[in-house]
This record gives structure tokens, sequence and C-alpha cells, in this order.
């Protein structure tokens, strides 16, 4: 059974399968990490499917920044609840280096998280079954913001710069 | 004060909304301890000795009475009557029902409070100081920019999942009673080379078990580009900060670890990619907000010497217990919190609805916590400064020591943290009974005494002129005593004397340490300055020369 995902706001079977699960269609839409894209980047190019990229919290986003014109797919992986340099990685991918394609976060990824992600530009997002229901309603806990952001398909009814317009 | 305007409203209620589903989800099984516990902690609420207990903010320590008259009635209806300011002018509640914690801050969303990032590895409570606004040689108030950077901070999307937990302070006067050299980032106002005021901004300062002195990573910031600094700070620590080892993870370990030249290029090369896409403050946002802190109505009033000819125990009081105004004719009036017998920092719910009418009557309905864990009301009318002095009196908030040694800055300890070694609050006990003659508490002029009952130094110990820190010993309770630690614009990191005490010999060892300074001292040197001047030696030589007497 396909992977459930959240994705603009919807969910939806996920096409994507990453380069480390069983094999199925050899034109089906692939996930590689970044040390497998590194090692074999020609490869994985020749390939002629979409490709996604699996990203490491470590990674920093400015080495991968050049290639990212062959992804249509960044995954960022969230190891635990206390590590948050995804939300760093995501912003950055969006702001500075103008990533437009699906930005998904994987591993420890709960409803509570969303909105946070959801404001730092992710727009896909892997739960378990008993989040994925609710994880629509988490994504609109707050209709208003104080940081400005670019955070895609979220539009809130309030949202200023700094400090607050009365 | 500052206001809140539909925007803070709506985040404060649905925030209120969030933690009561989570709540819900939690008793019901759904969440699992550990899943609850990495989202009440993003909201003040701990699981403690005896029962949770729940920090609620108090932005730069600012209270109006509405405000202090819900805290009193929280802490009737949900606690056992009382509340404590801590080192961060908060209040903490140490006996709420996690059932009832929704319901808590629904009530503190009706007067404009909440409990968010009060404790949890993201932004903390920004903290200035008490007497911002009103101190004579101020260059600029800065409660406008705490309330720019709260905002900024409330729910920041990026960093709210740091390393560990961020505390800043911002001051706007030469003395620094906010203690910013040892917190993660300070902000300081000051002129730049053209004469506009902007910032100085410091980094990696911190206590804890490894205690540093903030060091500048910039001279001179333009005030437009507070926060997009800030962003850049928090993205190269949130970045590079440490995650593997906790009691690494503080920013002052990676300053430390980079060293300040390769942090300060970091984050400049970080700021200057952010710097015209980040968020940045336009003078009309300024202004604004800026008007939030206008100055209250202040009748046009004379100087007076209020004390003359008045009793001792009032011109004492007046002398400890107040301090300069800026403008003429008021007085900033402290409420000390550290009588004799009660735990430093504690108020119970009539205090606090007695301060709160004061604060009414006095003081243009406003009350300030402070740093060390007392009350301030700011805008005294120094001729009405007799009559309040009764009242409080008569209420037990009229101790007259503040800054001297029984106004001790103590941690709630063995009694209530699950963390502590030591019961700090029986040591401020036994503190109070051997030093109570206030003949003498005077003759020793300033002198900070700072407690912590175990190495995460909520007490502040490191930067006490004296410190005291609770050690484990087998289970039984001893103290590691510093000296010449110092919190202020010339803070410095206290040295231990010698090996730590058993409880019942802490008030003789700080009694040989003053014998000491009394001795030795020169004409106006406050302790603080003798032992800078003399180093341990002789201190430690007094303290360890002989027994003490069982």
């Amino acid at each position: 059974m396909p992977r459930r995902l959240l994705r603009d706001r919807q969910i939806v079977a996920d096409e994507w399968r990453y380069a480390s699960e069983a094999a199925g269609d050899a034109l089906a839409p692939l996930i590689v990490t970044v040390d497998a894209w590194r090692a074999e980047r020609d490869r994985w190019i020749a390939r002629g499917s979409r490709l996604g990229l699996a990203i490491a919290p470590a990674h920093k986003v400015e080495s991968i920044a050049q290639d990212l014109q062959f992804f249509e797919l960044v995954a960022a992986e969230f190891p635990g609840p206390a590590d948050g340099r995804g939300y760093t990685q995501g912003r950055l991918l969006r702001e500075r280096f103008d990533y437009k394609g699906e930005l998904r976060a994987t591993g420890y990824v709960h409803r509570d998280q969303l909105f946070f992600l959801a404001r730092c530009g992710f727009n896909s997002f892997e739960l378990s079954d008993a989040d994925i229901e609710d994880a629509h309603a988490a994504l609109l806990t707050f209709s208003a913001a104080y940081q400005p952001s670019n955070d895609m398909g979220l539009s809130f009814k309030l949202r200023r710069e700094m400090p607050a317009s009365a | 004060m500052y206001r809140y305007d539909l925007t803070d409203k709506t985040l404060v209620n649905e925030r209120v909304a969030q933690f009561r589903d989570q709540t819900r989800r939690f008793l019901a099984g759904d969440l699992s301890e550990d899943e609850f516990r990495h989202l009440r902690l993003r909201n003040g609420l701990y699981i403690q000795r005896h029962a949770p207990m729940l920090r609620v903010s108090i932005p730069y320590g600012l209270l109006s009475s509405t405000q202090l008259r819900a805290l009193a009635q929280i802490a009737r209806r949900y606690d056992r009557g009382y509340g404590h300011f801590t080192t961060r002018q908060n209040i903490q509640y140490n006996w709420p029902k996690l059932e009832a914690v929704p319901d808590i801050l629904a009530e503190l969303a009706e007067v404009e409070m909440h409990a968010i990032q009060t404790s949890g590895n993201c932004i903390r409570n920004i903290t200035s100081d008490h007497l911002a606004g009103i101190t004579p040689n101020e260059l600029a108030d800065p409660r406008p920019w705490c309330e720019i950077i709260r905002q900024w901070a409330t729910f920041h999307p990026e960093f709210s999942y740091l390393p560990r937990k961020f505390k800043i302070a911002v001051t706007g006067a030469p003395q620094d009673r906010a203690a910013s050299l040892v917190h993660d980032v300070g902000v300081h106002i000051v002129r730049g080379p053209e004469g506009d005021l902007g910032f100085e901004i410091l980094a990696g300062g911190g206590l804890g078990r490894t205690p540093i002195i903030g060091q500048v990573v910039r001279e001179f910031l333009p005030r437009q580009h507070l926060l997009s600094y800030l962003e850049a700070v928090l993205r190269v620590y949130n970045t590079e900060g440490r995650r593997d080892n906790l009691t690494k993870a503080r920013i002052k370990i990676l300053v430390r670890s980079l060293g300040l030249e390769e942090f300060k290029r970091r984050v400049e090369a970080e700021w200057e990619l952010l710097r015209d896409g980040g968020p940045s403050i336009d003078d009309a946002q300024v202004a604004r907000m800026l008007g939030s802190f206008n100055p209250p109505a202040y009748r046009t009033l004379a100087d007076s010497k209020p004390d003359a000819g008045k009793s001792t125990a009032f011109r004492a009081w007046y002398r400890y217990n107040t301090a300069p105004h800026k403008v003429a004719g008021y007085r900033a009036v402290y409420v000390s919190l550290k009588k004799p017998g009660v735990a430093p920092g504690d108020a119970t719910d009539t205090q606090m609805e007695l301060l709160a009418d004061l604060a009414d009557r006095y003081s243009f309905g406003e009350i300030r916590v402070t740093h060390t864990q007392n009350l301030l009301l700011a805008d005294v009318e120094q001729e009405s400064t007799h009559e309040l002095w009764q009242i409080l009196e008569k209420a037990g908030l009229a101790t007259p020591n503040i800054g001297t040694l029984t106004d001790i800055i103590c941690c709630p300890g063995l009694d209530f943290c699950s963390l502590a070694n030591a019961g700090s609050i029986d040591v401020a006990r036994l503190i109070n009974e051997r030093f109570d003659d206030y003949d003498y508490l005077y003759d020793l002029g300033e002198l900070e005494v700072k407690m912590s009952g175990c190495m995460n130094a909520c007490g502040h110990h490191h930067v006490g002129h004296i410190g005291i820190l609770g050690v484990d010993k087998s289970g039984e309770e001893w103290y590691q005593i510093t000296i010449g630690g110092a919190a202020g614009a010339d803070a410095s990191l206290g040295m231990v004397i010698g090996p730590s005490v058993p409880k019942s010999e802490v008030p003789e060892t700080i009694a040989r340490l003053l014998e000491v300074y009394v001795e030795q001292r020169q004409p106006e040197e406050r302790f603080l300055d003798t032992v800078r001047r003399l180093g341990v030696k002789p201190f430690k030589e007094r303290v360890y020369a002989a027994p003490v007497a069982a």
C-alpha cells in the first residue's frame, strides 16, 4: 500500500519512492540521498526519471544549491523532536535558493509541528496514520503570525511585519 | 505599557485552544508522556517534585494592576495562595493541576498574558532593566525594543526547536540591572558614530555548568537591522550549535569553540545575506512602539526630602528600598520579597492584590518584577512614600534590605525543583537568622548573595558577590561558596574559596568572609571590590583556619 502524505493540504498517495525501498517501476520518481547523488550523479541523471533528494540535518543547503535544478522534491529529515535544523534548511531553500519544488518533512513529524514547518516553506509531510487525518486542522491552528514568511499554500488572515500595526 | 491588538489576542487565544487540545489528547492517551513533554515544555509546564510547575511569562517584568490581580486570583484558585517571582522576571506556580492548566491559560489570555516559550529550547522571555524609562542616566527606554523582539520571537517558525534554550536581555542604561552579560544574547542601546541610537550586541554569555561572560559581537548595529541581525545570530546557532550533548548545547559553547572572531565572521556573513530580505523595522513602526511606552501623566513637582524628620525605620527603608527617578518629585519604590522566613521571591495572593491596589493608587497602575526577585512601584510621588511605607510595612513588604546581604537571589531548590541538590530556601532562612542586625547589614553596604540549588544556576550563584551552590555529597546537602562574582556592567565570575561546607556552617562561613572584608576594606570599598583587590587567599585562610564550632 503506498505511503499516504499530506501535500498542499490534501491527503494523497505518495508516487515517490526512496532508493532504499524495494524497486518498482524503473521510471518511477526516485528519492536519492546526498551521498548517493554525489557518488553517481551521472547515473541518476541518465536514469531519466523525476528525481528527489533526501537531505540530513547536517547537510548544508549551500552545498547542494547548485544541483537543485535536477530535483523536483527535497526531503528534509527530522530525526527527533529536538532537532530543528530542518527548519533553517527549509527557509534557506525557499528564500535564498528560490527552490520551487516539493519540500517534504520526514522522520519525527507530528501534527503539532506542521504549522512551523509550513511557515518555513514545507508543503508536504510524511505523517503517521494517527496524525494524518487531523493534520489539515493543525495547519490552521494559528490564523495570525508575527513574522513575515513565504510559506506555500497557506494564507493568513492576518500577517504583519514587525512590529504590529494596531 | 504595550496593549494587545487583534493579532496578539488572536495568537494567544489560539494558543490556549491548541494547548487545551494537546492536554486533552495526552489525558486521553493519544499522546505519550514523551510526546506531550515536548509540547508542554513549550508552554512553561514542567512536571516537578510535588506537582506540575507552571511558569507564566511577564515580558520585561512589566505588569498592569489588572494583570497582577489575575495572577493573585490564579494563585488562590489553582495554587496554594502564592506565586514565586523568578530571576527572569516571570512568575511560577508550584501546585497547579495538569488538567487545570488550559483554564489557567484562558484566564491569563483574558488579561493579555500567556506562558508561551517560558520553557523549552526556544527563545525565552525577553528581560530588561526594572528601572527602564525612569532611571536618570538612561540613554533610551529599552522596553519598546523588548516588545519588538518579543513579537518577533513568539512562535518564530525557524527558531522554535533550537539546540537549547535562548535568553535575551536588553538594557538602555550604563548600569546593567538585567544581567545581560550572562545571557545568550545581550542587547545594549548605544550611540553610534553619527550620534544615532542603535545597539551593541553581545553573545555567548551564560551561567549553568559552564559560566561564561558574554562578548561583544557587534559594536554598533543601526536600529532598523535589529531583527535581521538577531535572525542571523540565531540561524548560525540553530545550524552549528551542538545537539549531541545537552550540557554543551548553549550558544556560549559554540562561541567558545569557534572562537569569537570566527563566530562573528559567520554571523556577519549570514547577516549580509539576510539584512535586506529579512525582517526590518521602519521608523513608523518604531514610533508606534515607542508610543506604547509613553511616560505616564506625571505631575509637576519639586524634589523633596520625605525622610527628613521621620522615624529611623522609615529613613532606613527610604534609603535602601527606594531609587532615584528622572522626573522631579518622584521616586521608584522597591517592594521587598525578601522578608526573613519567607522564600525569596514569593508573594501571596493577598499581597499581590494589595500591591495591585497600591499600584493604582500610587504608581499609575503598573508594577514591575526585578531580576533580583523583588517588585517595584516605579512612579511614586516622593511625598507619598511615607504613607506607602506604612501600608507595605503592615503587609510584610517593607523589609529594608534591598541591595544588602539578606536581599538574596535564590532558586526554589529542593523544596520544589526535581533537579535541585539543596534546599536553598532553607539556607536563605539560616542566613536571615544569623544576620538579623540591620546596623551590621547596612555597614556591610552593597552585597549580592546568590544561591542555586544545583549546577543549573537558576539562582545565578556564579555572579553573586557571594555565591552559594548546593552540591550533593552522598545524599547530604553541602554548599560550595564562591566570592567575587558580579552580574552588572563589570560582570565577573566568582572564585571558589575551597572545599564545600555542610548546611549548618554556611552562615558562619559567610560571617568569616565578612570579617575579613570589614578588617581589610578601604573607605567606601564594596565587598566585591575588596575581593577583587585582595584575591581569594585571605578569605580562604580565614574560613578554613579553624573548624566551625558545632
